[in-house]
């Protein structure tokens, strides 16, 4: 089994050599190892996609909107960099919507990190998988098939907004139940038990 | 009294770095500290008369087992190299996770002797291995087979047994992620598990040596003294590996240096020093110095050094007994004043490191700092501006960006990876191809591109959208940015100029390892020695945190 370090070395040092910079060449690496640790395909994906650059050309976009069409499919790691390095800008934005992105598996991790940054879960949708991004630090989704998927023809992001996943019933429940941990305080606890007097008027 | 700690951009020269000593703060210190209630045993040791086969020390406490697995080879003589190209070494070590069971074994007795063509897993921690001093080594045998024991004289000129060529952890070779073990308090310092390996291998070492005089000599042979065990350590030889790694992990030496600079700084607030402080500085101090007449090295560069750190070190002592009063207030303070205006760096960072002596209570804090997430500060902020940048790389970097890298002499080196070996190399740009290969270690030269490149930018423009047309940048970009929150994350220096000593910058690491006799063997490669005064496993529990001193008397 290859360790998450030589994962990390070995795709940085491939992405420069097929022509990224070294500050591109270490996001993927680092991605990689993402990738690679919460189980997705990420080195298979990042094999091919190095590989089909050299004879395929993808679009670099910079700008990133809320939709962002092309006929031409985006290149997952420029897409990724600047949604990443963007993601503040378009904070406001609920939803933001891609047409094909190639190898979008690439693109995951970029999504991942920028949920982290921004302090919201983020749902990614790529055609039928779906994705939820909690913080960069787990993505729930049923989408584990180690594959290749070259490509992705309509992605959607929804920056989810940081509310309770329960009703405030359901909160007063708990936190009744909670309150039987609590000690009633008697007159005398209450005069000798806190720090401070009952009057600070000195 | 408030002191300031040390600007890094005097501080994190190169010439200065690389005269740093070893200090309470060094790893292999703090490791002995950390398993000084550990137990040692060895569990297996199956050699042939001529000292081959398979050993197996541990370390443990409560649940937690370490166990160094031993392999030792017979190589021919002419196969015996310490350079990175060897492809036989007279033993191979890694430390398992636990107790290895025999599938284990079997599985290490076929990677571990073969090193980097070798597999390891997520059991295995650090993997070395080592080459025998022969001349010390055969001579020890020959000693103890006569029944004699080895004239101390002749071995301090070595001072070990083995020398390592390479430590190697953090999951090269498919050994286990640093992220797996993280969490374990007893490893939270830098380098423990590799300190943990080289300090078993000693033990190996010594009776690897026994056992072979014996088998050669049964009814006369001894064992090699106690003593005489303590005063040996483990040699270890290092090349360019260790250079970019300072570059490559910026908070980590942040980190570092950042400890060493707060025990300083504290030191010099110390209003009122107690007698019993003041003696343990002097007599550390006197007894350390006793370490450089036995410092032995072929090197010109570096017997320059030393005996300029003789001469210096007998000006300071001669300053401490005829001008020199414990008893003022904030003596520490007068006396690195003193020591900053008179000697040199060598011997400004060797008696930096003689003031930590006293202080466990400053000290001992600070171990707890030493290490670092990179991870944490990987990403870059791109919200900032052009302006927040322009300011940093003013403020930060103000020493860097005056150099001109249009003179050849600046831009003179590239570093790159060797294709054969995987390690790094530093070559002449203008006569040796490769150098559109170069790795990003010339974080000087990049900065200044950085910098001339944002000159004409607006002041407001956000780094997430100077990035899209600039990533040829980003490295540098990221770098600046650790840069405003760890100080000292950044050589304050050229590491491609003509006049670069790459050796300055193994020192700098080998002196937080806590290695002794620096002995350089060019600009590129050096041998060191480690552990050497230490307690034997069995003595753990009795440390003497100054056990580093005890091999010089």
């Amino acid at each position: 089994m290859k360790s998450l370090s030589e994962i990390d070395t070995t795709s940085k040092n491939a992405s420069k050599a097929s022509g990224f910079s070294w500050g591109i060449s270490e996001e993927i690496g680092k991605n990689m190892r993402l990738l690679e640790m919460f189980g997705f395909s990420g080195v298979k994906n990042l094999n091919k996609y190095l590989k089909t650059i050299k004879e395929k050309k993808f679009l670099n976009i910079s700008l990133i909107t809320k939709n962002n069409t092309s006929k031409i499919s985006y290149c997952p790691i420029i897409a990724g960099t600047n949604f990443l390095d963007q993601i503040k800008t378009f904070e406001e934005l609920e939803e933001i919507y891609f047409e094909n992105i190639a190898f979008p598996v690439l693109f995951i991790p970029f999504v991942s990190r920028a949920s982290e940054i921004i302090g919201r879960r983020i749902f990614l949708k790529i055609d039928d998988k779906e994705m939820l991004f909690n913080y960069n630090s787990s993505i729930y989704s049923k989408y584990f098939n180690n594959e290749i998927l070259e490509n992705g023809s309509r992605i959607e992001l929804k920056l989810l907004e940081n509310k309770d996943s329960f009703n405030e019933i359901e909160w007063e429940e708990l936190y009744k139940l909670s309150e039987e941990t609590f000690v009633e305080e008697s007159e005398k606890l209450k005069q000798k038990a806190a720090g401070a007097g009952l009057t600070d008027n000195d | 009294m408030q002191v300031e700690l040390r600007d890094p951009k005097n501080l994190m020269k190169l010439s200065k770095l690389g005269s740093f000593h070893q200090s309470k703060l060094s790893f292999l210190r703090s490791f002995l500290k950390e398993f000084n209630d550990w137990t040692f045993n060895k569990d297996l040791f199956d050699l042939d008369d001529k000292g081959n086969g398979i050993a197996v020390y541990s370390l443990k406490k409560d649940n937690r087992i370490y166990s160094l697995v031993c392999f030792a080879n017979k190589i021919k003589d002419e196969d015996r190299s310490d350079r990175v190209i060897a492809t036989k070494w007279d033993a191979a070590f890694t430390l398992y996770d636990g107790v290895p069971k025999k599938n284990d074994l079997e599985r290490l007795s076929k990677n571990v002797p073969k090193q980097e063509v070798g597999r390891l897993s997520y059991k295995e921690l650090t993997l070395s291995r080592a080459n025998k001093s022969i001349r010390i080594f055969n001579y020890i045998v020959e000693s103890l087979a006569q029944g004699q024991q080895p004239d101390k004289k002749i071995i301090s000129e070595v001072g070990y047994l083995y020398r390592t060529t390479a430590v190697y952890g953090s999951g090269k070779f498919g050994l286990a992620d640093r992220f797996r073990i993280k969490n374990r308090p007893e490893i939270c310092g830098p380098f423990r598990l590799e300190m943990m390996l080289v300090y078993l291998v000693r033990q190996f070492t010594f009776d690897q040596v026994n056992h072979i005089a014996k088998a050669k000599n049964p009814r006369k042979a001894i064992t090699l003294d106690k003593e005489i065990c303590r005063n040996l350590g483990i040699g270890n030889s290092t090349g360019l590996g260790m250079a970019p790694f300072i570059v490559n992990h910026p908070t980590l030496l942040n980190n570092w240096i950042l400890a060493r600079e707060t025990a300083l700084k504290k030191i010099r607030e110390i209003k009122i020093v107690k007698d019993l402080e003041s003696e343990i500085f002097k007599d550390c101090l006197t007894k350390s110095f006793k370490n450089l007449t036995s410092w032995k090295t072929d090197s010109e560069y570096q017997k320059r050094k030393i005996k300029q750190l003789v001469f210096e070190l007998n000006k300071f002592i001669n300053f401490l007994k005829k001008d020199f009063n414990f008893k003022n207030e904030y003596p520490f303070n007068k006396i690195y004043l003193w020591v900053e205006k008179n000697l040199n760096d060598e011997c400004i960072e060797y008696i930096v490191s003689m003031m930590m002596e006293p202080y466990d209570e400053i000290v001992n804090p600070l171990l707890n700092t030493m290490s670092s997430e990179e991870e944490k500060h990987f990403n870059i902020p791109t919200y900032r501006t052009i302006e927040n940048l322009r300011d940093i790389l003013e403020s930060k970097y103000s020493n860097i960006i005056k150099l001109d890298f249009s003179n050849k002499e600046n831009d003179k080196n590239f570093w790159f990876i060797s294709k054969n070996k995987l390690e790094p190399r530093i070559a002449d740009r203008y006569s040796e191809e490769g150098s559109e290969l170069e790795q990003p270690i010339a974080i000087a030269r990049d900065i200044k591109r950085l910098y001339l490149r944002i000159s004409n930018l607006k002041n407001s423009l956000e780094i997430g959208k100077f990035l899209i047309d600039n990533n040829d940048l980003r490295h540098v970009v990221r770098r600046a940015f650790i840069l405003e929150k760890f100080p000292y994350a950044e050589i304050q220096d050229n590491t491609i100029g003509s006049n670069l000593m790459p050796i300055d910058m193994l020192r700098l690491k080998l002196s937080f390892f806590g290695a002794t006799k620096f002995d350089p063997k060019s600009d590129k490669w050096l041998r060191i020695c480690m552990f050497q005064g230490a307690p034997l496993p069995n003595e753990l529990k009795l440390i003497n945190d100054k056990w580093i001193y005890n091999s010089l008397n």
